[in-house]
């Protein structure tokens, strides 16, 4: 444990840093730990399981928008946990149960537990449909055809930097409406 | 949209970088204190006799009570901003403004006055207070409000009624250079009053906007 938390602290500051390669490396490794957390969670209060992808992709997202109040001389976990925690207990909420969730069940998550497949979710795939076209598209373009932003850019004679923006703006709105919905 | 191809668009999107909380939460203030200075300069205004009043400790006293709480408040608003943190460790830094004002409560008390206790307690001005610092709040709380949502907090209900607490201290601020109250028993009583009602507001507002 204590060496996987020190090697995402180390990769997050690498991606504070600016190396995207290290921060794709991140979120590969701490999803399994959210996927097996939110299936407990799912779970325990009597829900099905195969809901937990809607879930661990709000926590990403969650992640991602918030990570500037991570304090870099800080341990990466306890933050991460306390984002994934709050996000699950938000998500059986709006699913009608009220439960307890401790912090230990994404820290004491089992190797043996973790399922290590990709899984679709339907919440944020619906949301991107009502998402203006252009971030629809740059989005659709960079996730789904894995344009680098440099090809997106091309291919919609659009700069880089509106890319950039139309990117970022639809991750930020794709989150807000995940909140609303 | 699978979580492979969602973890691709967050790395694709590294390169974009937020600004500290506390900088949101400055600039969301500088923007509400004009109003609420607009509104303090047209209905209240300094009281005329501020030049004599400022050398009696006990109209300094009030700005120190309610300057203490402003910036506890900032403070504590900024630590909470983080998803892992809790008021542990930092929730005393609220009691400051408390102290002051218990300590000046002393000193008033060893000192001789030539109004009796409940008098002073009472005051001229405590309606004007009970109405102009929430009135005065309000463009401050939806400031302070908009900075922290760029904060993750792990209780979103506390962390308004911290707001609360921030932007009555500054608006208290303003009152009192207004207000010809001076004894710390008015301050006790009514700023207090005053304050709490913000601190609620801004706690129900919060447990909305603050989630993230």
């Amino acid at each position: 444990m204590r060496e996987r938390d020190d090697e995402w602290t180390g990769l997050m500051r690498s991606a504070i840093e600016g190396d995207s390669a290290a921060y794709h490396r991140l979120l590969k490794a701490v999803t399994p730990v959210l996927r097996a957390a939110a299936r407990r969670g799912l779970a325990r209060a009597g829900q099905p399981v195969d809901q937990s992808e809607d879930i661990v992709q709000d926590i990403l997202l969650a992640v991602h928008l918030k990570r500037h109040t991570w304090d870099v001389s800080a341990p990466f976990a306890p933050w991460l946990f306390a984002i994934a925690r709050n996000k699950l207990i938000d998500a059986l909420r709006r699913r009608g149960r009220r439960i307890f969730v401790d912090i230990d069940d994404f820290a004491e998550t089992l190797p043996s537990e973790i399922p290590a497949e990709t899984a679709s979710a339907s919440e944020v795939a619906a949301q991107l449909k009502t998402l203006p076209a252009r971030q629809r598209e740059v989005l659709h373009s960079i996730a789904v055809e894995a344009a680098s932003i440099k090809d997106t850019a091309a291919k919609f004679s659009m700069s880089e930097g509106a890319v950039r923006v139309a990117l970022h703006r639809g991750l930020a709105s794709l989150t807000a409406k995940l909140r609303e919905h | 949209m699978d979580t492979d191809q969602l973890i691709r668009t967050l790395a694709a999107d590294n390169a974009h970088r937020a600004r500290p909380v506390g900088f949101a939460l400055m600039l969301a203030l500088l923007a509400a204190a004009p109003v609420s200075l607009l509104m303090f300069f047209t209905e209240l205004g300094v009281r005329p006799d501020i030049m004599v009043a400022i050398r009696n400790p006990f109209f300094d006293l009030k700005f120190a009570v309610t300057l203490a709480l402003a910036i506890a408040a900032i403070a504590v608003s900024l630590h909470l901003s983080r998803p892992e943190a809790s008021l542990r460790g930092f929730g005393w830094l609220l009691l400051a403004p408390v102290g002051i004002l218990a300590a000046a409560i002393g000193g008033e008390m060893m000192t001789p006055q030539r109004m009796p206790m409940m008098t002073r307690m009472v005051g001229k001005n405590s309606s004007v207070c009970l109405v102009a610092i929430p009135l005065l709040s309000l463009p401050l709380l939806a400031g302070s409000l908009i900075g922290l949502r760029h904060g993750a907090p792990s209780r979103p209900a506390v962390s308004g009624a911290i707001a609360g607490l921030l932007s009555a201290g500054l608006a208290a601020t303003l009152y009192a250079s207004h207000c010809t109250d001076d004894s710390p028993l008015f301050v006790a009583a009514w700023y207090t009053i005053a304050t709490a009602l913000v601190t609620a507001v801004g706690a129900l507002a919060g447990a909305k906007l603050l989630r993230y």
